[in-house]
């Protein structure tokens, strides 16, 4: 299989990832090698299999399910506390919506 | 006091007995740490201030005559994905570089709660991803056992401190080998319990099927204990599982005898080296105990690496997202849009083997790729939990490599990230099954490197898994043969 680098800076925006034009060209290189590998499951049929999503779960559908109760969450204060740009008990951010 | 040689047991007995007090244990551990973690990089912070109220807690219950905890006293470091209130949590990463978390994982909660001393925060591959610690912003871990060497990953530091003897004890976290190969690279015992069987709050998520938290030591019983203290269910992690926790100690008996172990041959096959043949003389050592062997198949195993690989890096495109410059700490240039800030914070933040599994598990999960990628990869994984479900209605053990070869040399592998994915073929297969497996000390190659040998058992049994592992080391090992 082969991956170009269009392909690369394509699934580098879905990722918002900005990647400079040395990365493009390497990552186009071991993708296509990781995923040579990988494809490999292809040769293998796996109809009527069922898919794996949750490795192990022993208990009740129920048994997670808690009364609906009040109680303390993380303090805005804390919650903020790493924020790059906290302001007026929120985190902020360029501006997404002209006026 | 030996420091670097301590166990659970000998502090237990060395408090008892007034040798030395919780407070003067941390103190000298402390020092130690300090003074030894030059030559490794293993931890990336001391927790002084905190390791020392633990341990004056522990004196004071003492000195009331109360039960101090299964660790009483037990210095622990913590991986630095696991996270710690109020010590700096990087994940080995620049993006979490000035990260405080705001609250403690259940792992770290349950260990203090059992008297454990957390003494700092150990170096790891970048968001726990790497098989060689040398993907830390923070600079790579050397393996004590030979310093130009890799102490493996992605758990290094919490193997390299163990073996070190600046902790007696640590968590990693496991998510395709990286605490089980780190063990078998440094010489210490590591182990990854049944998926669940320790909650996975504060650990921060990697890939969320397959991520597990477990202890190292530098014997069986210390990580028996550790596990103890920190498994059962946890309401905060929904995952966590429900079945009451056995008092593993009990199960170590010593007596292994008819235990039926299985070898199986796709893990054997092409085996022609030094580590083979560790493990075969180790496998002796465990027939002359009064196990029976026989041989078993696992033909799923060829196609784990590829299911693997799709699985964890699909869901570490989608764990991994969070890091966009809003909520942690580090934010790059914006040029006044929300988009271009997402995007450099990303493009400067994570390293290079984060930049490729965000973009290969994008890739699979993107538009049409699906049914391919993660849906296919799911049903592999189906074949690979039965093969071991079929096993152990065989056996009650497995007994396999953790690595094809011990510790390489730093920066040996760097270039070549598909050799590096291949070396986790016999560690992965465990996690994708979600069965609990151990690395135990199995004599040293030639070099004078130490190798491990992998036991595997069925969920929730890694009370057999402690007691074969325990019978095997107290009976010297791999020279028991």
């Amino acid at each position: 299989m082969k991956i170009t680098e269009e392909q690369v800076r394509y699934v580098a925006d879905l990722a918002n990832l900005r990647l400079t034009p040395e990365e493009v060209s390497r990552m186009a290189r071991d993708m296509e090698s990781i995923l040579g590998h990988i494809d490999k499951l292809n040769e293998l049929d796996t109809a009527g299999v069922p898919a794996m999503a949750q490795v192990l779960f022993d208990a009740s559908e129920t048994a997670t399910l808690r009364a609906d109760m009040e109680r303390p969450t993380l303090p805005n204060e804390a919650a903020l506390a790493n924020a790059p740009q906290p302001g007026g008990g929120f985190f902020k951010v360029p501006k997404v919506i002209e006026r | 006091m030996d420091i670097a040689k301590l166990t659970i047991d000998g502090i237990r007995s060395g408090l008892k007995a007034k040798a030395f007090s919780a407070r003067e244990l941390c103190d000298a551990a402390l020092a130690f740490a300090g003074a030894e973690n030059p030559k490794t990089n293993a931890y990336l912070m001391l927790s002084e201030a905190r390791a020392r109220a633990a341990a004056d807690a522990v004196d004071a219950k003492l000195a009331r005559g109360e039960d101090a905890g299964l660790l009483a006293g037990v210095p622990v470091a913590v991986k630095d994905v696991i996270v710690t209130k109020g010590v700096r949590t990087t994940c080995g990463s620049r993006l979490l570089e000035k990260f405080v978390p705001p609250y403690d994982a259940t792992a770290v909660e349950r260990l203090e709660a059992a008297g454990g001393v957390v003494i700092g925060k150990a170096n790891c591959d970048e968001f726990a991803m790497g098989s060689s610690n040398e993907n830390s912003a923070f600079g790579p871990v050397r393996n004590p056992v030979d310093l130009e060497r890799v102490p493996g990953g992605s758990s290094g530091g919490s193997a390299a401190v163990v073996a070190q003897g600046t902790a007696v004890v640590s968590l990693g976290s496991d998510t395709g080998g990286s605490i089980r190969q780190p063990a078998s690279f440094c010489g210490v015992v590591g182990v990854t319990p049944t998926y669940g069987r320790v909650s996975r709050y504060g650990l921060v998520a990697f890939a969320s099927s397959l991520d597990h938290i477990g202890p190292f030591g530098r014997n069986v019983r210390d990580t028996a204990a550790l596990l103890e203290a920190i498994a059962g269910r946890d309401e905060m992690d929904a995952t966590s599982a429900f079945a009451p926790v056995p008092r593993y100690a009990e199960a170590m008996t010593g007596d292994v005898r008819g235990m039926k172990i299985g070898l199986p041959k796709e893990y054997f096959a092409g085996l022609a080296s030094e580590t083979g043949d560790l493990i075969l003389r180790g496998v002796e050592a465990l027939k002359k105990l009064g196990c029976e062997i026989k041989e078993v198949s696992l033909p799923a195993t060829e196609w784990a690496i590829s299911c693997y690989y799709i699985i964890c890096t699909a869901e570490a495109s989608s764990n991994l997202a969070r890091y966009d410059g809003v909520k942690y700490t580090l934010r790059s240039e914006d040029s006044g849009t929300l988009a271009a800030m997402y995007r450099n914070t990303r493009g400067d933040g994570f390293g290079a083997e984060c930049k490729r599994r965000i973009m290969l598990g994008t890739y699979v999960l993107s538009h049409g790729y699906y049914d391919a990628y993660y849906l296919k990869a799911q049903r592999v994984r189906t074949l690979i939990s039965r093969d071991f479900q079929n096993a152990f209605g065989e056996v009650d053990a497995l007994v396999t490599p953790v690595s094809p070869f011990p510790a390489f040399k730093l920066g040996e592998k760097l270039d070549d990230p598909l050799a590096m994915y291949l070396s986790d073929i016999y560690t992965i297969t465990g996690d994708l099954a979600g069965i609990p497996c151990m690395s135990v000390p199995c004599g040293t190659a030639s070099s004078g490197l130490p190798v491990g040998m992998q036991i595997l058992t069925n969920h929730f049994q890694e009370a057999a898994m402690f007691r074969l592992a325990e019978a095997f080391e107290r009976n010297g090992g791999v020279d028991a043969a």
